[in-house]
């Protein structure tokens, strides 16, 4: 029999789950884990510069290595600065688990020094949360938090740890739980058979099928099933920005993404479909638009993990309550052998859908034609140098909009981006969670400089720990989204979207020791990538000037339906 | 329309901020809810009423059942059931109305639990209508103070919520 403290136990237990990485800082309620982290070298930490960047960065290392991140923070301000990344974990469904010091139990209510009520405050955010309550729970409380975290639809959770279920002078027992088993929760494994055998009678008789796929298939490791499905059904796809990469982006079935920012040839699909077969998407008000204008002529069938995803805005006429891959999987046994019951309509379909892509190819933007340059140019030239294969992190704005529809992604994961948060800040420490993760690639984060002063003393911890991420810095001196808006909502009345007193960022990135290289004109673009992504384990920031006026289109008409669409400043659909 | 949710649940700390959470989180509405400990100490039984149409119900069972603490659910208003409220009220008593309210207590076969020379306090239990009916026949007479447990039910004939 092994006996162990709480916080050996916490140690211990990460070495037996096979947890590589933790991601925190430490404080006085941390300070018996942080020592137990201290006596053994299996798992390493790595000691970020603010609470935030440690969960963003946990979750790039999940989203990249399909893994739940783990964070270990201190009790009050060391676990709400982590709320932020929490939150963003939890809108898209990352599995992490965050451990926070708490105050010590018989000091709990008493608004302790550094004392929050941490599970209160991130219940809404949480797939579940824990308090210790005995240092004996500590391995079973574990492993059930990294078992919810990671099975079902995945989300954060959080676990309150008071420090005195910690102290190295109390032992317990230590076994490793192999199993677990909780009576309140058993996620789905297989979805319904006669629900499946009616979608796919519906999928074969529709005239104008559009799939639509989200970051379920990701998360549901569904990605190649899902490119059989669609190819033996030869039928259009468009992923949503979280499901970019699940079908590969260069091949003609898929039409990009669709939704407020979406490829105009996906808006029109969806809004003209017959069928519409949502995979691992939520129909979210980023995508549809006007729900009452939403796919007026299509019916809908819509495969979930989560019940509650289902009809919650858009009701379905055929609900599959499922993991992703098994679904797929027996859609594809029934669709094995049969034929479509309408190629020639499935024929025209394709003839309408190539008709919209070919009325905007050659439009999507204005070149810079020797002026400044244009964000949509530097993700086109990154995507060149990089051969389209580099994790590609954002932070949230233009920038974000750009890079996903301008990178174009063969493989899923690759895009790392808050989708549902919309999370500032999230893009640098994403990207150096990855990086830890796929040392050998290109990572790089595709930022502006709004963003990236969010997060950029990440910096020193990219200086601590040699790591070799990749930054774009689209900087348009202005927070280039709300300027946008501003254009098209207030009549151009600027308010706060500039950025005055910007720091020299070449001179900044300097000061840590790193490459730092400004970018002017196109003919300085390419160049400056070339360089940039020579050494694959050096940090290089490219501080790229960009056009400040430039919006991001197509953009969908607020209140419309999916065709409702600006497609630049003077057209619309 | 009003729906009567009753929940099998962990009796764990925490589990019932997460049920009520989740209805100002999502925007739902609760009308009364009660909660105790069931013959299994591990398990709580709550029962809720809300107010909604046939999408909003199904999300809040959909999201409840999404709780982890959640064990089982089931909405009574979907079938027959059998719902109580008990109630305890304190009206004024004095003169004339000391009769009319014993007379109005035995109408509604409500109990009277205390007594002083200018109050009685009674107890009622009942659907929720005819608690609020009682309330109403005591309105003229005076209404002192009222504490509702709100409504507690469980399905009629073999069905039976357990684990």
């Amino acid at each position: 029999m092994e006996l162990l403290s709480g916080a050996d136990m916490i140690a211990r237990f990460l070495q037996d789950e096979g947890v590589e990485y933790i991601y925190g800082y430490p404080g006085g309620a941390a300070l018996h884990i942080y020592d137990a982290l201290f006596r053994q070298d299996k798992v390493k930490h790595i000691l970020v510069r603010h609470e935030q960047a440690a969960t963003h960065a946990a979750d790039g290392y999940a989203r990249a290595s399909g893994k739940p991140g783990v964070v270990l923070v201190t009790s009050g301000p060391g676990a709400t600065n982590a709320v932020t990344g929490i939150a963003t974990a939890y809108m898209d469904s990352i599995p992490m688990v965050v451990l926070c010091g708490q105050v010590m139990s018989h000091l709990i209510g008493d608004d302790a020094f550094q004392e929050t009520d941490i599970v209160g405050v991130t219940r809404p955010i949480v797939k579940h949360s824990f308090s210790i309550r005995h240092p004996s729970e500590i391995p079973d409380v574990l492993k059930k938090a990294f078992y919810l975290a990671a099975t079902g639809r995945p989300g954060p959770v959080v676990v309150d740890i008071p420090k005195d279920m910690t102290a190295p002078t109390e032992r317990y027992e230590y076994i490793y739980p192999k199993k677990v088993k909780m009576r309140s929760y058993n996620p789905v494994t297989r979805g319904h058979t006669g629900q499946i055998k009616k979608a796919v009678d519906m999928m074969l008789k529709a005239k104008r099928p559009v799939f639509y796929t989200g970051g379920g298939v990701v998360l549901g490791k569904a990605c190649e099933g899902l490119t059989d499905l669609v190819q033996r059904l030869d039928y259009p796809i468009t992923t949503t920005l979280m499901g970019i990469g699940a079908y590969p982006q260069s091949d003609r079935q898929c039409l990009g993404w669709l939704g407020m920012h979406g490829s105009y040839e996906s808006n029109m699909a969806m809004h003209h479909a017959d069928l519409v077969i949502a995979i691992g998407a939520r129909f979210d008000d980023r995508v549809t638009n006007n729900t009452s204008k939403f796919c007026p002529t299509a019916k809908i069938i819509h495969v979930d993990i989560d019940p509650s995803s289902i009809s919650k805005t858009i009701r379905a006429d055929v609900p599959i309550v499922g993991p992703a891959a098994s679904v797929i999987n027996e859609m594809i046994s029934l669709v094995q052998g049969q034929d479509i019951a309408n190629p020639d309509a499935l024929a025209q379909w394709w003839q309408q859908i190539e008709g919209w892509r070919a009325e905007r190819v050659g439009k999507l933007y204005e070149p810079s034609d020797g002026g400044v340059l244009k964000s949509q140019e530097v993700v086109e030239a990154l995507c060149r140098v990089t051969h389209g294969e580099a994790f590609v992190t954002t932070d949230v704005g233009q920038h974000q909009m750009f890079a996903a529809q301008y990178y174009k992604f063969d493989k899923p994961n690759r895009l790392i981006t808050s989708g549902g948060l919309g999370t500032m800040g999230f893009g640098f420490p994403a990207a150096m969670g990855i990086k830890q993760n796929y040392p050998d690639d290109h990572v790089v984060c595709v930022t502006g400089e709004g963003s990236f002063q969010m997060m950029m003393q990440e910096l020193s911890t990219c200086k601590q720990y040699a790591i070799g991420v990749k930054i774009v810095n689209l900087n348009n001196a202005s927070l280039g989204m709300v300027r946008q808006w501003q254009d098209l909502n207030y009549k151009s009345r600027h308010a706060h979207s500039y950025m005055e007193s910007l720091p020299d960022f070449h001179k900044l990135i300097e000061a840590y020791g790193f490459t730092a290289i400004t970018v002017n004109t196109l003919d300085e673009l390419e160049p400056a990538l070339e360089r940039a992504f020579a050494d694959k384990h050096e940090l290089v920031f490219l501080d790229v000037k960009v056009d400040p006026h430039e919006h991001v289109y197509p953009m969908q008409v607020p209140l419309g339906s999916m065709r409702d669409m600006l497609l630049s400043k003077t057209e619309r659909t | 329309m009003r729906h009567i949710i009753s929940i099998l649940m962990e009796n764990e700390p925490g589990a019932l901020s997460r049920v009520v959470g989740l209805f100002s989180q999502r925007n739902f509405n609760i009308e009364t809810l009660n909660v105790a400990a069931t013959e299994d100490p591990s398990l709580s039984r709550l029962t809720v009423t809300t107010v909604g149409d046939d999408r909003v119900i199904e999300q809040i069972t959909k999201h409840l059942n999404k709780l982890i603490d959640v064990i089982k659910l089931v909405d009574l208003t979907e079938g027959n059931h059998i719902e109580r409220e008990l109630m305890l009220v304190k009206v004024k008593a004095l003169g004339a109305a000391r009769d009319e309210v014993k007379r109005t207590v035995d109408i509604f076969r409500a109990q009277i639990v205390d007594v002083t020379p200018s109050l009685y306090t009674v107890q009622i239990t009942g659907d929720a209508t005819k608690l609020d009916a009682f309330l109403q026949a005591m309105g003229p007479v005076g209404i002192l103070e009222v504490a509702r447990t709100g409504v507690s039910g469980i399905a009629r004939g073999d069905k039976v919520l357990s684990l």
